[in-house]
């Protein structure tokens, strides 16, 4: 038996297959991680295109351009399609290039399986699109999919679940990969805590989807039973409560938001160190931290909630549970800040956009701090402030982190140099955008503006308008990204890149180690040095 | 990969993909979870769904707080629905009867259900129906209108804190999901 599989492997693992088909059938880390990190680039440009509209709609006061549904289906299948399409997939697609090569593995643990949630997730975003064709519309319920709103979809609701359904079992065969790799897979002498941070910041995301995934999927199964087999889960005239469905989708919500925010984290304590020239500050402080909010995700969610009517106990702890995740928060904002307090530091595009997202996210966290108020709240809730604040936490932080980690591992993938000039022109068109974008919003939300409307009061006109002119020059700006994709992948600038890449990147991590690009299949022997310089 | 690496990744997949179970199930635990906490503790206005045995407490004549009644029907719900009154003054432990009035406006028999709302709903546990038209559902023959009371009673021990009560029906057209 061993022979035969053995006869098996070695019969085609040594290069890829020829033609497109490589791409369908490859269980390769690295064909696997190109694979999520295009497709979430596509993605990002189809929810950025539908956020286009969005903002061209709300240019000024009155319809101009869509009808109120249709537009409600935009602010939804943006989110949706920007969550589930564009930044948890990038996230995987650099866990699948960038743990194994870390860790020093050949290749993810479970590498057939890896294959499969990838299909599987673009068979879930396909399902999910389709429904823009149907009839009723695509939801349009907002991307939280309260009942009974939720259950007033046309065709589309059966498709949508289902398309949820697909995408967190992508989600969670992910998720089951990343862990059996990290745990079963780590060369020898890669002990725990010599891990690098995107690798534990990875591990722990792993564990949250693992544990929340489900209880989503069980969620929008009760919304299907209740619209179809009259079940009564949130239907009050059968005895059940809408309100219910709240708090089960906020166990699920809250900690997704950290699924996208932690391995930012990571990404941001890989790249800081290197462009500051000096080790990470508080490398184990940062890892309890992680575990620390990843656990405190867990018993806040009531906090998007506090307007249902929620006795006074209830409103004091989730507002004191909700402040408490300001402090783990904080002692990452302050090790990023003190890693690179005296280092040597350069401001090539990736450290220009890791510098962004450390101040911009604390930004997006102070919003969040006030709203954990729940006095306040009831002023902020559902209007443009909240907009403002998790679109802070999700743009310039999870996005730019993004980008700074494209800019960063591209010339690692391709063996090829971005252009730096454009990099940066990208940044810098990116930041100032950005704010000009979402900072008005904030006043908005503040001046009493809901969110998720196609038209709006007079006075809200202004900052409406600056706010879409934002919009418009980040989308455009983005193109640059693609271009700089598209570039460097051809050659870019044609400079030979080294293995290291970034001077002295090779004593922060492993990938660095190997040429640029990197062969096929590496680590097949275990690497015997392990760096340290990140601890 | 070596033999032993793949035993320790089945392993470890089968207690993962466990844990996923598992916590499928927890969210549909997190239904009867709730309803739980909301009985012990009265919160979500949550009321309860059967009639209490008529007990006389001593009225407590030195206060009086307000009950106020809302009728509502939900959407697409072909009825005519109100209370008599807008609203009563009542001493704690005194006990009122209140008429409501709905009419089927449809040709056809209608089965329908009026849920309860109380707030603020820290009150609930004091509120107690010996009566209610929403203990059970309503058949209505075509065109049918009836009155039917409410018999209530705020119980002394309410604290001190809460001057106004409002009680809140919403009538639902159960014609169709009905198990009749």
């Amino acid at each position: 038996m061993s022979a035969v599989v053995a006869e098996h492997d070695d019969h085609h693992d040594h290069s890829p297959a020829k033609g497109l088909l490589r791409w369908v059938i490859t269980t390769n880390h690295k064909d696997i991680g190109t694979l999520y990190l295009l497709f979430a680039l596509t993605m990002f440009f189809v929810g950025g295109a539908m956020a286009m509209v969005i903002r061209a709609e709300l240019f000024e006061p009155g319809m101009q351009f869509v009808n109120p549904q249709f537009f409600n289906s935009m602010t939804t299948m943006h989110a949706l399609v920007m969550v589930f399409g564009a930044v948890m997939p990038a996230f995987v697609g650099l866990a699948n290039w960038m743990i194994p090569m870390m860790i020093g593995a050949p290749d993810m643990a479970l590498p057939r399986m890896n294959n499969m949630s990838f299909w599987m997730l673009v068979a879930g975003v396909l399902l999910l699109a389709s429904t823009l064709f149907m009839e009723g519309g695509a939801p349009a319920s907002g991307w939280t999919l309260y009942p009974p709103l939720v259950l007033q979809t046309g065709k589309a609701l059966p498709f949508a679940i289902f398309s949820v359904h697909l995408l967190g079992i992508s989600s969670i065969m992910g998720a089951i990969n990343i862990i059996a790799t990290i745990f079963n897979m780590r060369a020898p002498g890669m002990t725990l805590m010599k891990m690098p941070m995107f690798v534990w910041t990875w591990l722990i995301t792993a564990f949250l989807l693992i544990a929340i995934m489900p209880v989503f999927a069980g969620a929008v199964t009760m919304l299907l039973t209740d619209k179809f087999f009259h079940t009564s889960f949130f239907d009050a005239a059968g005895g059940g409560d809408p309100v219910l469905y709240q708090h089960i989708f906020w166990f699920f919500g809250h900690p997704e938001v950290y699924v996208m925010i932690l391995p930012t984290f990571g990404v941001a304590s890989t790249i800081i160190p290197v462009f500051a020239r000096k080790p990470l500050f508080g490398y184990s402080s940062m890892v309890y931290a992680t575990a620390a909010i990843a656990f405190l995700s867990f018993i806040v969610w009531a906090h998007h909630m506090f307007t249902v009517g929620m006795p006074i106990a209830g409103e004091l702890y989730f507002m004191y549970a909700t402040m408490l995740i300001a402090i783990p928060t904080g002692v990452k904002v302050f090790n990023w800040t003190a890693t690179m307090w005296k280092g040597s530091m350069t401001f090539e595009t990736p450290m220009l956009f890791s510098i962004a997202f450390v101040v911009l996210f604390t930004m997006g966290g102070f919003t969040g701090l006030m709203m954990a108020v729940a006095p306040v709240d009831f002023q902020y809730h559902d209007t443009y402030f909240i907009v403002a604040h998790f679109h802070y936490t999700l743009v310039p932080a999870s996005v730019f982190i993004l980008m700074a980690a494209g800019y960063f591992w591209l010339p690692k993938w391709t063996g090829h140099m971005y252009d730096e000039r454009i990099g940066r022109l990208h940044f810098w068109l990116s930041v100032i955008s950005v704010n000009i974008l979402f900072f008005p919003q904030h006043f908005l939300g503040l001046a009493g503006m809901p969110r998720r409307i196609p038209d709006y009061a007079v006075q809200f006109a202004d900052w409406n308008m600056i706010s879409s002119i934002g919009g418009f020059i980040f989308g455009a700006s983005q193109l640059l990204f693609l271009y700089i994709v598209i570039n460097t992948i051809k050659g870019g600038t044609g400079e030979k890149v080294t293995a290291e890449v970034w001077e002295d990147a090779a004593k922060h991590s492993l990938e660095w180690t190997l040429p640029s690009p990197p062969p096929y299949h590496t680590f097949t022997t275990p690497p015997t040095v392990i760096p340290t310089e990140h601890i | 990969m070596k033999e032993g690496v793949t035993q320790k990744n089945a392993k470890l997949v089968r207690i993962l993909v466990f844990v996923v179970l598992g916590m499928f199930g927890f969210g549909y635990a997190l239904v009867p979870l709730y309803d739980v906490l909301c009985e012990v503790t009265g919160l979500n206005g949550k009321v309860e769904p059967s009639a209490v045995k008529e007990v006389s407490y001593e009225v407590d004549k030195s206060r009086e707080i307000t009950v106020e009644f809302m009728t509502a029907l939900n959407e697409a719900t072909p009825m005519v629905f109100r209370s008599e009154i807008k609203k009563i003054k009542v001493h704690p432990g005194e006990y009122v009867t209140v008429n409501f009035y709905a009419e089927n406006k449809t040709d056809k028999v209608m089965v329908a259900r009026a849920i309860p709302s109380i707030s603020p709903g820290a009150v609930a546990e004091f509120f107690k129906k010996t009566e209610c038209f929403c203990f059970s559902e309503q058949t209505f023959k075509a065109r049918e209108g009836r009155t039917m009371p409410v018999r209530f009673v705020v119980n002394p021990e309410i604290p001190k804190e809460y001057k106004t009560i409002t009680l809140a029906y919403t009538f639902f057209d159960n014609t169709e999901t009905s198990v009749k």
